[in-house]
């Protein structure tokens, strides 16, 4: 009898340190458009790339990682700010897909556009093997983008209003230079400081560049930092009108909404004093 | 000037310029065994990533890495420039590899019983040995400014400046216009700056720097050229945003990277521009990884004598630089593949060089050309497979050939200066981090010349063959 538990110890012990070797790791798929990604291939691609950052586990804590300000993503807690699904949501594989290709501005995350399609596919369905979430869960819906309406002056001044309304100038101040008074406050879900988007000085965004992708930030929320989704208190006519009000906050770069709003007397006004303000020199040095 | 003798309707190298030539050849062999630009950990220190973002495996770039570069050393997240880095941030790395090599001659000539340079012998030396070492400093002055400035020595501690260049990059937002101006790599596909290979023999691409013999044992000595030295010049280079299309075109000093307008081997004062244009096209087949076909062009010129030369105390005529005239025509031409299929690559590259008859027979312009003297033409193809088994072992394997397919006077052996090449080894490396690089790097090399000397045995023109084996412990940090 005592050898016989003896050798159960014995079996139970080998089973509990090599089963999870030996068990087979979760395999994932990501499907974007005809692409379908494999896990398996992605790994390769994930400790060649990007485990210095996001560590061996996907937790964020790579070599690097102390070193690396904002701080490198956490795939195991699975919250992402480029989504175009609801806010608390997981994201669709694209939206996994078009971070990869685009990077993320200000921050140590570059383009990975020289990789292949399938690589990126491959990146994709890997990462999603370290969060349980990917188990259990589903994507989000993505949300829906309505045509964007012409540009109006009417447009402009009520997406100044809602700017006030909706008080975004606390965090991105007034003038969208991210400086409005909370900006000091802010922290993400690590704790960690942050800032808010600069309009000013900045071109690009996190999230892409185009109008869709700023309506899209309105309306998913950027998880995981103080930008909430506006998806509730926000019709999608308001948004826009939003959006062609922050176009013209970028002084700097060239839009139809900047050119619009720089030919009333106060938008010149405004913008003509935004830019003796400060002697900007097309190098954005602060996020 | 290289001493002639007939002999039995043939010319022949008399015994001083034998031994030239071989002093010659075992100067190049010494000189290409010094490292090139290669990994630069300052950029992985920088970004916080490990050597195996920008390398397949360092120094052999990624498209990623490519990429990098194309784009001015920067990732392009508007946190290139310097201003973001710690002020104790300094964009410098050295690179060094200690080793142990046997090299192998068959053939060469040595002092004999008969006098000086007059037998035919095999020998072989071997020993402890380091390379040369490069300071690499490289990085962003500003944003779409920046720089590679590389300090080189050879093995014996002396320096040179390999690299010295500022890059103005996506100039008027495009990443079409760049503009790279000082001392650079030509746009090769095939780096020679990031060759896999070190050894004495295997450290060089035979094709990159091929010249022709005028006769069995006569170098071209009209000017020094290799398409894998860096030159002088002005570059502009553009692609597209994910680097699929590069193109680029150089105006060149006609120099081989040699200041003050002194071309290579001291012959006659350079004064001459050349130009070099490269492009290339990438793309997806499924899975099996990018593909990418390109060709490239050099064309070159360089002057035959000397308009001026002063006189030195010692009697002795010498150019004065710059003053170089009876420019004569060179041109490179290839084409190259690079094919993956997932960790598996292999590059092929065509090559065709033609030299004319002037350059080819070490004759000035403003004199006639020798009695059936041709214009040398020759064809090349390299063949250079890795398997890449995780980023931190690979796989080289290397086969180059030469064919003269003219030569400079119809009376030479046709195959007077045919090379073959065969190298292999492999890399690996223990560990991959952002801050420091290091290699076990092991490898054989062994290369086939024909016909390049008169055996002062027989009298009849004879190849030779060498041989490299080597070890090294190759680290940059």
């Amino acid at each position: 009898m005592r050898t016989t538990t003896q050798l159960e110890l014995a079996l139970s012990l080998v089973a509990l340190v090599f089963v999870p070797i030996l068990a087979p790791a979760q395999q994932m798929e990501s499907h974007v458009g005809k692409l379908t990604g494999n896990s398996n291939a992605g790994a390769d691609l994930y400790y060649r790339y990007c485990w210095g950052c996001h560590g061996a586990r996907g937790n964020g804590d790579g070599e690097n990682a102390p070193w690396v300000q904002p701080t490198p993503r956490n795939f195991v807690a699975a919250t992402y700010k480029c989504r175009s699904t609801p806010t608390g949501t997981l994201p669709t594989d694209e939206d996994l897909y078009n971070s990869l290709g685009r990077g993320f501005i200000t921050t140590n995350m570059p383009s990975w556009i020289t990789l292949t399609d399938q690589n990126r596919a491959d990146l994709v369905a890997f990462i999603k093997t370290f969060s349980p979430r990917w188990k259990t869960e589903k994507p989000g819906d993505s949300i829906a983008v309505p045509p964007e309406p012409a540009l109006t002056l009417a447009s402009i001044q009520h997406g100044k209003e809602l700017f006030q309304k909706l008080e975004c100038w606390k965090c991105h101040g007034p003038e969208g230079r991210g400086d409005g008074p909370s900006a000091s406050t802010l922290t993400d879900s690590n704790d960690q400081p942050i800032k808010p988007y600069n309009f000013y000085t900045g071109y690009r965004f996190k999230c892409g560049t185009s109008n869709s992708d700023l309506y899209k930030i309105f309306m998913s929320g950027l998880d995981g930092t103080p930008m909430p989704s506006f998806a509730d208190v926000v019709k999608p006519e308001e948004a826009w009108d939003l959006v062609h009000y922050l176009r013209t906050l970028q002084i700097w770069h060239k839009s139809p909404e900047l050119t619009l709003w720089e030919s009333t007397p106060q938008g010149a006004e405004i913008v003509k004093a935004e830019k003796v303000r400060n002697t900007y020199t097309g190098n954005p040095i602060h996020p | 000037m290289y001493l002639l003798c007939p002999a039995a309707g043939k010319s022949r190298l008399t015994r001083p310029a034998t031994a030239l030539l071989y002093s010659c050849f075992l100067l190049t062999i010494t000189l290409f065994n010094c490292h090139p630009t290669s990994a630069i950990p300052a950029f992985a220190r920088k970004y916080g990533m490990p050597c195996s973002a920008c390398h397949e495996a360092w120094p052999k770039l990624s498209p990623f890495g490519q990429q990098f570069k194309d784009n001015g050393y920067q990732m392009g997240n508007d946190r290139d420039a310097p201003i973001f880095q710690n002020p104790a941030y300094w964009p410098i790395a050295l690179r060094i590899t200690p080793n142990w090599h046997l090299e192998t001659f068959n053939n060469a000539v040595v002092d004999g019983t008969g006098g000086p340079n007059s037998a035919v012998e095999n020998y072989k030396t071997q020993g402890f040995d380091y390379t040369g070492m490069d300071i690499l400093t490289a990085g962003t002055l500003a944003k779409d400014f920046s720089f590679l400035l590389v300090p080189s020595s050879d093995e014996t501690g002396a320096f040179h400046f390999e690299s010295v260049n500022l890059r103005f990059s996506n100039i008027l937002n495009s990443s079409w216009f760049n503009i790279k101006v000082g001392k650079f790599e030509l746009d090769n596909l095939q780096s020679e700056k990031r060759i896999m290979t070190l050894s004495s023999n295997g450290g060089f691409y035979q094709n990159y720097h091929f010249q022709p013999l005028v006769q069995p044992g006569v170098p071209e000595a009209s000017y020094t050229f290799g398409i894998g030295d860096n030159q002088i010049g002005i570059e502009w280079m553009g692609h597209s945003k994910n680097d699929r299309t590069r193109v680029s075109a150089s105006l060149l000093n006609g120099t081989d990277g040699n200041p003050d307008f002194i071309t290579g081997n001291g012959g006659a004062a350079g004064r001459a521009y050349s130009g070099f244009f490269a492009a290339s096209q990438a793309f997806e087949i499924g899975n099996l990884g990018l593909q990418r076909v390109g060709g490239f062009a050099y064309i070159g010129q360089t002057p035959t004598f000397s308009r001026f030369t002063n006189t030195g105390p010692d009697g002795v005529p010498v150019p004065i630089p710059g003053t170089g005239i009876g420019n004569q025509l060179y041109y490179r031409l290839g084409l190259i593949g690079m094919w993956y299929v997932k960790k598996f690559d292999l590059t092929t590259m065509y090559f065709y060089g033609h030299d004319s008859a002037y350059l080819g027979t070490n004759t000035p312009a403003n004199q006639p050309l020798p009695p059936g003297a041709h214009a040398p033409s020759w064809n090349g193809g390299l063949f250079e497979a890795h398997y890449t088994f995780n980023p931190q072992m690979i796989f080289i394997n290397r086969y180059e050939l030469i064919r003269m397919s003219q030569q400079a006077f119809s009376s030479n052996p046709g195959d007077t200066g045919d090379v073959d090449a065969l190298t292999f080894g492999f890399r690996y490396y223990p560990f991959m981090n952002s801050r420091a690089g290091f290699a076990f790097h092991n490898e054989y090399s062994i290369v086939w010349q024909r016909n390049i000397f008169i055996s002062p045995v027989t009298g009849f023109p004879a190849g030779i063959t060498s041989s490299s084996l080597m070890f090294g412990l190759d680290f940059a940090f």
